[in-house]
Order: C-alpha cells, then structure tokens, then sequence
C-alpha cells in the first residue's frame, strides 16, 4: 500500500482539537508545506508539541500568528513575542518544558515508558506538583511521557517505505516525536526509490512512518 | 564617602569581550563546551592557539562551526538561536535526546552562560521574570544540571543593582550549580563555604567589588590581578 498523500489529503487526517507534534528547533526542521496547509485548511484549538514557537513568519510561527492553537508544550518561545501577547491575553496556554525533558518524555512516550527521572528541574518551579523519588541518594522528577495524535516530521530524503535520512541539524526533534504519535507524516524535502537511502544511513526507520507527502524544500 | 559607597563609572566599551577573554582562559584543551547565547559566544575568539574546543549546541551539532562550513544551506544548518550556523570538519548531527544525553548525562565538560542572578550558594536564576519576561528555559535547565562545570559569564550588576545575592529571589533554574562566576570586576568562585573572589580587575579596589555584591564575598588570601 502506498505511503504517499496528497498536501490536502494529509490535511484531512488532522482534525480540530487535536493534539499534533512538529518537529524542528527555530523553524530549521519543520514540515513548512504541511504548516501553511493546517494555516489554509482552518484547523484550530490545536494542542501544539514543538521544541519552540520558531520567529515571527516563519515555520510553525504561522500557527501561532493565525491563533490555531489552544495550547503549547514546549521548551522556549522568547523569540517568538507574539507567544506572550496571547499568553498574556488568555488566548494561548503555554507550559514550559525543560528541553532535555521535552525530548525524553516524548521519547518516553514513543518508548512504551511510564515515564523518565531526571534530576533537571529539582528545586525549580518546574518540579510543582510532581513526584520527587530518590535513586541511589540523588533526587529525580518523575517526568509523565508525551504522546500525541499526529506528528509531523520533515525529512530531507524519504523512501517509499518511509524511511528517512535527515540534513543538518533539522534533524533535531524529528526522529523521536516519528515515535510518538499516533499517526506520523513526514514532508519529504526529495521523494526517493528504494536503496538510494543505504540502510545504514536510515536515521527513522519507516515501518514509524504512515503517510509521506512530497514536498521539497522552502 | 568611603570607597565601599563610592559609585562604579566603568567604561562600558568592550565589557563584554573583556568578560569574555577571562572566561577563555578557564577552557583546557579537548574540553567539550556548551556556550550559552549572548556574551558567552564570544569566548572561542579569545581561546589561546594551544586550546582546541569541542563546542557543543543543542539543536544537534558536536564540533559546531565557524569553520570551515562543510554545509552551504543555512535552511539546514542553525544555531541554538536559529541562526545560519556551520559545523566543523570532523563534526557530528545529532538528534535532540542524543544532544540532551550529552548534556545532562555528564559528558559535556563545561557550559558557560549568562545570569539574572546567582547566589552564595551557587543558585542560579536566568529564565525567568515573572509577570515581565516568560522566554522559556530551553536547554538551560539541564545544561546546568549536567555539565561537569558551569561558569557564569555576566556582568557584575544591574542597572546598579547587584546580582550577586545572598539568595537567589527570582525562580531558580537549578540549585548548587554554579562553579565560577567571571564579571568585568573579577573573578568569584562558589565554594562549600561561600562566595570567594580570587581575582580582581585593578580598575576596582576590593571595596568596590564587595560593594556591587549583595552575598558575603570572601577575599581570598591569594586575591591576584584578573588573568
């Protein structure tokens, strides 16, 4: 069965009020197609998993300038005010995630985990309303994982299969939040046959991977 | 007026890079560095020839750039600032939890970044204000956490007020974490015991130092000129 969906077709699998993750770290990563057809499709009161709310006018910022979104799990948006105005106005729900905690819960959550102790965050307001268990004399949070519906992720060359082979660092939040949803769409930047990824260089594995849609680059 | 309650006029030119020159000297050979945004980015160009760094960012990059850039497209290759970036030859890309492992797992030799506050014993406060400014920690948190050393590069105060306190009064972003802490008046080290200045730029006297720092401030017996 093919992998490949049309831009619209992948749209229609994303329903308001849900729960998506979207890879990249400030925009370098992001599924650019994808965002701009959830901006055209009207989707909204979407719960947004990403590292960051990227800059103003670029990437997943599109999501926050048009107000899709009803809440925001994630671990810096200093660089995207317009974050703050509607956190200030009531309109946007913003928690705050330590990175290295945003990666492991969601890896956590890809993994079948209950979640993961990390001694980041103990002693900060970060560790409100959490458990505290001490491991071998060290203090650890008890981290909950992250799972969402849909994730979307961004690949430079994706197979058929759906395999995946990252550029730069856009790989960045990619890989694990492929784990971690229940349906995942990667927006290839180059559609190629199989063998042209070498299997050693499979960065995601595709049986991960449920819808491809071809995209190239912004 | 005592010397204690004479006001600073420093010349502010160069404070940064003069900061940033000290906090070069603390990097050994072969350390693997995180360097926060800001004032701390400029320490590498203050680096002796004789001291090579493994500078770590955490988007995904071992061995970040300058250069030489073996990749062209600034789309693909950002910093932790999301600005175009290069990485060095014999780098790596990485994803995030392998960048985290690195970070909060120890392996990560120093990090050098900037403070809203620290205190006497080591408190570090830099990610938030409330009601004023909510950016976010980012990969503070753990950074701080998981380095084998933290070195906290900023100036010495604040619009005149001190950021040195006896207890950090702005949400903390970790506890017991910070080494050193090197500002435009000296160099501080956090000990078991308290606040220790060990070095000091000769265009202050002690008094000014002790003055501009709201902690306890031990001189210590072997104070020296800033290196």
């Amino acid at each position: 069965m093919s992998k490949l969906l049309s831009l619209d077709d992948a749209v229609a699998k994303i329903s308001d009020g849900m729960t998506v993750m979207f890879g990249g770290f400030m925009g370098c990563g992001n599924a650019h197609l994808l965002v701009q057809a959830i901006v055209d499709s009207g989707r909204t009161d979407l719960t947004m998993i990403s590292n960051d709310a990227s800059t103003p006018g670029y990437g997943i910022a599109t999501l926050v300038e048009h107000k899709r979104l009803r809440k925001l799990i994630t671990s810096h948006v200093g660089l995207n005010p317009q974050v703050a105005v509607q956190m200030n106005a009531g309109e946007l729900e913003v928690e705050l995630v330590p990175q290295g905690t945003l990666a492991e819960r969601i890896r956590s959550g890809g993994a079948g985990l209950g979640g993961v102790l990390t001694p980041t965050g103990i002693g900060t307001p970060i560790a409100e309303g959490k458990d505290v268990i001490t491991v071998d004399g060290r203090q650890y949070l008890l981290e909950k994982p992250l799972r969402a519906d849909v994730a979307l992720i961004s690949g430079y060359r994706v197979d058929r299969n759906g395999n995946v082979w990252y550029r730069g660092d856009a790989r960045n939040f990619n890989p694990v939040m492929a784990t971690a949803a229940d349906l995942v769409i990667v927006e290839a930047d180059h559609l190629v046959e199989l063998g042209d990824i070498a299997p050693e260089d499979v960065v995601t594995p595709g049986v991960f991977v449920d819808h491809i849609v071809v995209g190239g680059s912004l | 007026m005592t010397a204690a309650t004479t006001p600073v006029v420093i010349d502010r030119t160069n404070l940064k890079e003069f900061i940033a020159r000290r906090v070069a000297k603390e990097l050994r050979d072969g350390d693997f560095v995180n360097l926060g945004i800001g004032l701390p980015t400029l320490v590498p160009q203050f680096l002796a020839p004789e001291v090579q760094v493994t500078l770590q960012a955490e988007v995904g990059m071992v061995g970040a750039g300058p250069c030489p850039a073996v990749e062209p497209d600034p789309r693909y290759v950002v910093d932790a600032g999301g600005k175009p970036a290069s990485i060095r030859l014999g780098g790596a890309f990485i994803d995030s939890v392998t960048s985290f492992t690195l970070i909060r797992g120890g392996h990560v030799d120093a990090t050098v970044l900037g403070a809203l506050q620290v205190d006497a014993e080591g408190n570090l406060a830099n990610w938030i204000i409330p009601g004023k400014m909510v950016p976010g920690m980012g990969g503070a948190m753990d950074l701080v956490v998981g380095a084998k050393r933290v070195i906290v590069a900023m100036e010495h105060t604040q619009r005149g007020e001190p950021k040195i306190l006896p207890r950090c009064t702005l949400p903390l972003t970790a506890v017991k974490c910070v080494d050193l802490i090197v500002t435009e008046m000296g160099v501080i080290e956090v000990r078991p015991t308290g606040l220790v200045l060990t070095e000091i730029n000769p265009e202050f006297t002690v008094a000014q130092v002790v003055a501009a720092t709201a902690a306890v401030l031990t001189v210590s017996p072997n104070l020296v000129e800033i290196r």
